[in-house]
Parts: C-alpha cells; sequence; structure tokens
C-alpha cells in the first residue's frame, strides 16, 4: 500500500434482535423458517389506522448491547420516521431513531498484532427491518420483483462506529469483536449468511498527517467477514490509484460482487440520503429507567474478551486456542465441564485442557465439515468425553487411535472404552509383549541396528515403524523405544 | 397567490422524484401554490413565544406502553394478497426494481 495515505473507516452493522414477535406488532418473527407472506398483518404491512405498539424485549436486547459495549443508555429514548419509497418498505417510512437513540458514546477494544486500540461506537438504535424483495428474469426476457413482507418489521439495531479504524484488517477485528459480544449476550443469532448480521462500511482516505476527512465511500450488501475485508482492501486500493492520477472520490454507495471481487457504483449518496426524519406521532417516547438499566445489567455474566482471559489464565492455554474455544457456547461449556471432570479423575488440569483443547479445536472441526454436521447433532457427553482424555493420558490411546475413538464416539454416542474394544484399538504397553516382538524386529534388521550403533539416531526411527507395522499401530511408540535401545544396548 | 415563497418549483420537483411521483409543470406550479398556502397557515405557530417551553419529541404528554415479546396470529396470505396488484405463488409482484 502507498504509505502516503491514511485509510479511514467506519462501520455500521444491522443485527436483527433475538425476539419472538416482530418489532412492533404481534406477527412472529421466526420469517426464515415461515412461508412467504405469512406472518403479516395490518401492523407490519402499513395499512392506514392501525398503530405500532413497541416491543419490551426488544428495547432490553438493544439496551443489553450498548452496555455490553461501554455505552451509556439514555433515560429517554423516542422514535423517528425515515422517509424513502422503495417496494420494500411498506409504510413509505421506517420507524427508526434520529436524534435520541437507546445507547451512545460506546467503545469496543481490539487486538491486532498484540496491539491493543479502543474503537469507538457512536450509537446502538434501535428500527425495523425492511420486506425482502426477490428478483426474478423471465425466459422471456421479461423481469419482475417479488415482496415477501415476513421480515418487514422484524426487530433491528443498528450499531454505528466512530471513523476510528485504520486498515481492513483492523475492521475485520472489530467486526469479529462485536459479532461474538452480540451472539454471547443473545441479542442475536448474528448468522451472517442468513443476513441477521449486516455490515456497511463507510471508507476514505487522506493525506498522513491530515486530520481532515476524505470523501467517503459506503459500500453496501456484504455478507461474510471475509467479502467485507475483501471490499475494504479493494475500495483503499481503489481510491489511492484515483488520487494518484489527480482525480477526485466521488461520494456514493458502491455494492460488492464476490463473482468479480469488484465493488460497483450504484446510486449517487445525496439522493438518497435525504430522508426527511421527523418524530414519530404515533409512539411516544420511551422512559428506560435506572432500575430497569440495571436490572438488566445483571443478567449479563461473561463478555467474550473476558472469556478468553480466563481461559487462557486458569486453563494455561494460548489466546488462539482460548478464542477458537469460547467462540461457541456449547463447545466452551463441555469444554470447561471436561475438564473439570478429568480434575475429578485425578488427571493433570493443564494438560487434560490441552488435550481437550486440541480435540475440540482441530478434530471436531474437520469431523463436522468432513461429516455435514451441526454441533446439535452430536451426541456424547463431557463424562465419556473426559474417559477418553484419561485413556490418552494414560497411553492406552495413542493419537491416532483418539482420533478414531473422538470421533466414533461424536457420531455413534457409545463410551470410548465401548469403541476402543469393538474397533481393538488399545496401545500396547504391556512390556512383556513388546519386549518379545521388539527382540525379533532387532535380529531381522541387522543393518538398522548396526547404522544405529555407528551413531545414526535416525535409525531408531526405521525400527519403531516396523514395530508399528507388526503391531498394526498399537504399540505404545514410546515404551517401544525404551525397549529397543536397551535392547540393543544389552546385546 | 401565496405570500410564502420559500417553496420553490425546484423543491417540490425535488420531493415529488424523492416521493417516485411525476408531475407535470402545470402541476408542480399548483401544487406550490397549495404546499405555499398549507406552509402560510402552519406558520400561524410561529407567532406563539416558546422561548421557556422544552423541546419535545411528541405532542402530548404520554409515555410509551410496552407489549410482552408474544407472537400471535398474522393476517391468512389470502388476505395478505387481496389487495396486492399482481401476485406469484404466494408473494406480491410488482415491476422489476433494479433495471
Ligand atoms: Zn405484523
Amino acid at each position: 500500500m502507498n504509505n502516503k495515505y491514511e485509510t479511514v473507516i467506519g462501520l455500521e452493522v444491522h443485527s436483527q434482535l433475538l425476539t419472538n414477535s416482530k418489532m412492533f406488532c404481534g406477527c412472529g418473527s421466526d420469517y426464515q423458517k415461515a412461508e412467504p407472506n405469512s406472518r403479516v398483518c395490518p401492523v407490519c404491512m402499513g395499512m392506514p389506522g392501525v398503530l405500532p405498539v413497541v416491543n419490551r424485549k426488544a428495547v432490553e436486547l438493544i439496551i443489553k448491547t450498548g452496555l455490553a459495549i461501554g455505552c451509556s443508555i439514555n433515560g429517554e429514548t423516542k422514535f423517528d420516521r425515515k422517509n424513502y419509497s422503495y417496494p420494500d418498505l411498506m409504510k413509505g417510512y421506517q420507524i427508526s431513531q434520529f436524534d435520541l437513540p437507546v445507547a451512545i458514546n460506546g467503545n469496543l477494544n481490539i487486538s491486532l498484532n498484540g496491539n491493543e486500540k479502543t474503537i469507538g461506537v457512536t450509537r446502538v438504535h434501535l428500527e425495523e427491518d425492511v420486506a425482502r424483495l426477490i428478483h426474478k428474469n423471465e425466459p422471456n426476457g421479461t423481469s419482475h420483483s417479488l415482496i415477501d413482507i415476513n421480515r418487514a418489521g422484524v426487530p433491528l439495531m443498528e450499531i454505528v462506529s466512530e471513523p476510528d479504524m485504520r486498515s481492513p484488517e483492523e475492521a475485520n477485528e472489530y467486526l469479529i469483536q462485536l459479532h461474538s459480544i452480540v451472539r454471547s449476550i443473545k441479542a442475536s443469532t448474528a448468522n451472517m449468511e442468513e443476513g441477521s448480521f449486516r455490515c456497511d462500511a463507510n471508507i476514505s482516505m487522506r493525506l498522513k498527517g491530515t486530520t481532515e476527512l476524505g470523501t467517503k465511500v459506503e459500500i453496501k450488501n456484504v455478507n461474510s467477514f471475509r467479502s467485507v475485508f475483501r471490499a475494504l482492501q479493494f475500495e483503499q486500493n481503489r481510491q489511492i490509484n484515483l488520487l494518484e492520477i489527480g482525480e477526485q472520490i466521488i461520494q456514493e454507495t458502491r455494492g460488492w460482487s464476490d463473482e468479480s471481487e469488484k465493488t460497483v457504483s450504484q446510486r449517487i449518496k445525496e439522493f438518497a440520503a435525504d430522508y426527511r426524519y421527523f418524530p414519530e406521532p404515533d409512539l411516544p417516547p420511551i422512559i428506560i429507567s435506572k432500575q430497569w438499566v440495571d436490572q438488566i445489567k445483571s443478567t449479563i455474566t461473561e463478555l467474550p474478551a473476558e472469556k478468553i482471559q480466563r481461559f487462557i489464565k486458569s486453563f494455561q492455554l494460548s489466546e488462539y486456542d482460548s478464542s477458537l474455544l469460547i467462540s461457541n457456547d456449547i463447545i466452551a461449556t463441555f469444554f470447561e465441564d471436561t475438564v473439570n471432570e478429568c480434575k475429578n479423575l485425578g488427571l493433570n488440569y493443564e494438560s487434560s485442557a490441552k488435550t481437550c483443547a486440541n480435540l475440540l479445536n482441530v478434530d471436531l472441526s474437520r469431523i463436522l465439515n468432513e461429516k455435514q454436521l451441526q454441533i446439535s447433532d452430536l451426541n456424547t457427553d463431557y463424562g465419556d468425553f473426559s474417559i477418553l482424555i484419561k485413556m490418552i493420558s494414560e497411553d492406552t490411546l495413542n493419537s491416532t487411535m483418539a482420533k478414531t475413538v473422538f470421533e466414533n464416539m461424536l457420531l455413534l454416542g457409545k463410551s470410548p472404552i465401548e469403541i476402543a474394544d469393538n474397533l481393538g484399538l488399545t496401545q500396547i504397553s504391556d512390556t512383556d509383549s513388546l519386549e518379545q516382538i521388539i527382540s525379533e524386529i532387532l535380529s531381522q534388521n541387522s543393518p538398522a541396528v548396526q547404522d544405529y550403533l555407528e551413531g545414526k539416531e535416525t535409525a531408531i526411527r526405521f525400527l519403531i515403524g516396523q514395530v508399528m507395522k507388526e503391531t498394526k499401530g498399537k504399540a505404545n511408540p514410546k515404551i517401544a523405544t525404551e525397549i529397543i535401545i536397551s535392547q540393543i544396548k544389552k546385546s | 397567490m401565496s405570500n410564502n415563497d420559500d417553496l420553490t418549483s425546484d423543491a417540490i420537483r425535488h420531493l415529488a422524484s424523492l416521493t417516485r411521483i411525476s408531475m407535470s409543470d402545470d402541476e408542480v406550479e399548483k401544487m406550490r401554490d397549495e404546499m405555499s398556502n398549507i406552509l402560510d397557515n402552519i406558520a400561524v405557530l410561529n407567532e406563539i413565544d416558546t422561548d421557556s417551553v422544552e423541546p419535545t419529541g411528541h405532542s402530548v404528554d404520554l409515555k410509551s406502553v410496552l407489549r410482552d415479546d408474544v407472537s400471535g396470529d398474522s393476517l391468512s396470505t389470502e388476505d395478505v394478497l387481496m389487495n396486492a396488484p399482481n401476485s406469484d405463488e404466494d408473494l406480491i409482484k410488482i415491476k422489476p426494481v433494479f433495471e
């Protein structure tokens, strides 16, 4: 990147709130599994004469989100109409919040290559989602659009950051942090693929050392962390190239295309931004008392960043392992239960934690991927899993065997002992039978024994290989190595 | 004729385009006159001294009532589609929004 310039990025995240019903009416918000236009009533369809009524849970979830990212909660909050005409907007206006959002002035800490940085959060406000539009091309060359109103009125929060990020990497880190907080406090499913966590990014360039913001471009329709990152990288380069040849950046909205890996101009921003906000006459202001805020605060238990620190400290895990484990609540709980159970079984706390983390972070995700399964499809409990860890720590299973047993446990729901027995997977640690097998192998491989005696340490590996072949991989490699060396020395 | 000169024909055209309404020049002028009159009438409110009044987001001193998060019945899909100009299976069919 040309280091004359500094990149300035701000993000606007829309996240659907995890409620049973919509923001202003009693229609179910489960639009994703519902038949088209089956979660619609006169309120969310925008019929004349209807009145919206605010969903308390939605307000609570947004207060909770605000608190989790260090915001102040406004004691009085109100709704405003954002006016624009588009077929996805049933009323011709969206009920949103303009000057008195629920939460303001928060911050989120990110860490990148070991450097900590605080990103400001300007505001978190409540609004309603819009209908879903589907574009359809007919074989005869005509086209039309189709509307499914189910999504219209689903509670949505918008989390607006300060323009504090200085690279696509920082923006990516901010998104990951925000996503994990919103999920951990169960404010949203935050599923990006399903559109319940969406990101718009504002990016501009300025000369290093200057403080005035450059002309910004807004990138819309980005539906994965990777796409946000790639779109920002692309846009950063595009803007630098324009500035370098003396061209102006046009303030506009650009869309990201995953296929062409490019941002494309969508419309001139000034036109769309004339929203003529005014206070929503159908909804009086909402009073948010200190007691209400305190009560919600008491339901926030442990935030992801705190949990990672606790995992690092109490289990002696790396930051990487810890953040992977806590990224899924089910796995994190399963991990903690297993390690505590291992302690009850008399195993070393830290080494069980390490073994357990490896199986969950590496093997579990591989198995889920290969078998196209979800965590919830698996049937094993932490009791069985801690016995598996015990078998590994006692060398009853080597690492290859352990992976096989683990996979079968997850798929079949049987105990590790039963699976190991059925598959004939138990490591031979019995020295008598290994002594005998090894003495035969040594007599058949005298050149390798000779090599070892002449100082070629690698000859050991060949001999171990022979032992493994003979025992079909069941020999305990540590004990086998000891026996080989002692037999050679005795001979 | 109205004495409100602030409302220009261009402002009317701008509003028309925001609301996706097409208007002839005659219609623009007619609308400018009518809206100017409305604004003149509303301007009477400017005569009231509001210096000592707290700004408010709502006309009456009400606080919002919140509702429990319980989902209930919605309309039948048949009823939802009843007023739609056109439909395709369970979806409302409209002119294409992207050319
Ligand atoms: Zn409804």
